[in-house]
């Protein structure tokens, strides 16, 4: 399912940022997600503030040279395969 | 990606068993046959030592388990230590020793995610299972767990007098405020091996349980991740045991013991080495116990030149052990084992008890004790 543009994801509990060996990880129950620049950038963000629409919009221009609407679409694939995991709540 | 050959840099998990000690008497327990007291239990400094250099080495995540991890009374020093050398912090119970003041305690020391164990939906087949009553205190559990902020997974251990309830489970699982749930099928093992007989389910009964939970996966997304694992009898290849041996879990036992699986100390001839006297990474990398089974070296044959031998790793050791008598044989439950006929055996009994055995009632349950 797609995530809603006005809507604010945020960590669900049990799921927080942690870091092994430099490298930046979503930890959550018996599982632990890579996180590199884009991804961390993302979940960065899932922080119950932002929407999903400004989360785009900041990564777009983090990510100025991509086209905008693949931005778009990959942190909504990213954010729905997070909600699978139960990684995410929006409010 | 990862060459079996390559040795494994560091564990990403440490299933931390503190003590043997619980309330109940499940009849499939994971523990050894063999269970240890309480005077044998490491204290809370070894165990704040340990979790430091799991850290350290790169470890991500403790499981803290049992026995009823809750049966330590340090268990809040120990989450708070865990927490605190960086680990992400799992409690495995079964919700008994635990009440409101005790749990808002644990999350306030650092735990992330609470398991909490079901032996079925219903009192009846729960007590029975679990040799005590317990079903009433889990649901009161439930209820606490909603005034919190933690990850909670119900877990639910499947066998062939709960299968049929699965649905019921689910609208447990929906009823609370869980985001996850685990239908664990039973693995033949030690105490549960002694109970087999009774708890195996039949085929169609297994068939039936996977379409109602694919059916709930779907229905749930979003909502609650729904995972399960079948019993393996019943696959046409082995599970990948632990991971592989020795790549990505280590297991230490109430009085130290480094093991890489549950089940390990049945192996004959393996040698363990001990966390008071050993560093975790030496133990990791060079204890002959660890290298046994690690990399392709020890395969025999159809595993050795199986295009499957990165997947399964030759799958579970220890069953192989339990149902070849060779611990370095296929795992059994593979349909490429030459010893595939036993396990067939097994089932053809299960699923069709009036061809095969005379007895219309299983042997009575083995329960588990309570070490003092």
């Amino acid at each position: 399912m797609t995530p809603d543009m006005q809507s604010h994801p945020r960590l669900a509990p049990g799921c927080r940022l942690g870091e092994n060996n430099q490298q930046r990880v979503l930890l959550m129950p018996e599982r632990a997600l890579r996180l590199n620049g884009p991804s961390l950038e993302i979940v960065q963000r899932c922080d119950g503030k932002h929407t999903v629409q400004q989360i785009i919009t900041e990564l777009q221009q983090i990510y100025s040279k991509a086209e905008p609407k693949k931005v778009e679409t990959d942190i909504l694939d990213y954010l729905a395969r997070l909600q699978d995991q139960r990684a995410l709540d929006f409010a | 990606m990862n060459s079996a050959s390559k040795l494994p840099t560091n564990p990403l998990a440490l299933i931390a068993e503190l003590t043997h000690r619980c309330p109940l008497h499940c009849v499939y327990c994971s523990n050894p046959l063999e269970l240890q007291n309480r005077a044998s239990e490491l204290g809370t400094e070894t165990w704040t030592h340990i979790f430091q250099e799991a850290a350290q080495m790169g470890v991500l995540q403790v499981d803290l388990t049992g026995g009823e991890p809750l049966a330590r009374t340090d268990i809040i020093e120990l989450v708070h230590a865990a927490r605190t050398a960086g680990l992400y912090v799992n409690l495995i119970t079964s919700g008994l020793p635990l009440d409101e003041v005790r749990l808002a305690k644990l999350i306030a020391a650092g735990l992330d995610h609470l398991q909490l164990s079901f032996q079925g939906a219903r009192e009846e087949i729960a007590a029975e299972i679990s040799g005590t009553k317990s079903h009433a205190q889990k649901l009161r559990v439930l209820e606490w767990l909603k005034q919190v902020r933690v990850a909670i997974t119900l877990n639910f251990v499947i066998h062939r007098d709960n299968i049929d309830q699965i649905e019921e489970m689910l609208a447990l699982a929906q009823s609370s405020s869980a985001t996850r749930a685990e239908f664990a099928n039973v693995q033949y093992y030690g105490w549960a091996l002694a109970n087999r007989e009774r708890l195996l389910p039949t085929r169609a009964q297994l068939d039936r349980s996977i379409t109602t939970l694919k059916s709930a996966q779907d229905r749930l997304r979003g909502k609650i991740r729904v995972e399960y694992v079948v019993p393996d009898y019943y696959a046409k290849y082995p599970k990948p045991c632990m991971g592989g041996w020795g790549r990505r879990l280590m297991l230490i036992t109430p009085t130290g013991e480094a093991l890489p699986c549950h089940a390990a100390q049945i192996i004959p001839g393996l040698q363990f080495e001990n966390v008071k006297y050993r560093s975790l990474r030496e133990i990791w990398e060079t204890s002959a116990a660890f290298q046994r089974f690690r990399g392709e070296a020890w395969m025999q044959e159809p595993c050795k030149t199986c295009d499957r031998r990165e997947q399964d790793f030759g799958g579970c050791r220890c069953q192989a052990l339990l149902l070849s008598g060779d611990a370095s044989a296929t795992d059994p439950v593979c349909s490429l084992a030459p010893t595939r006929g036993k396990v067939d055996a097994i089932l053809e009994a299960v699923n069709n008890p009036s061809t095969t055995a005379p007895a219309l009632t299983g042997p009575a349950w083995l329960y588990r004790p309570n070490p003092a």
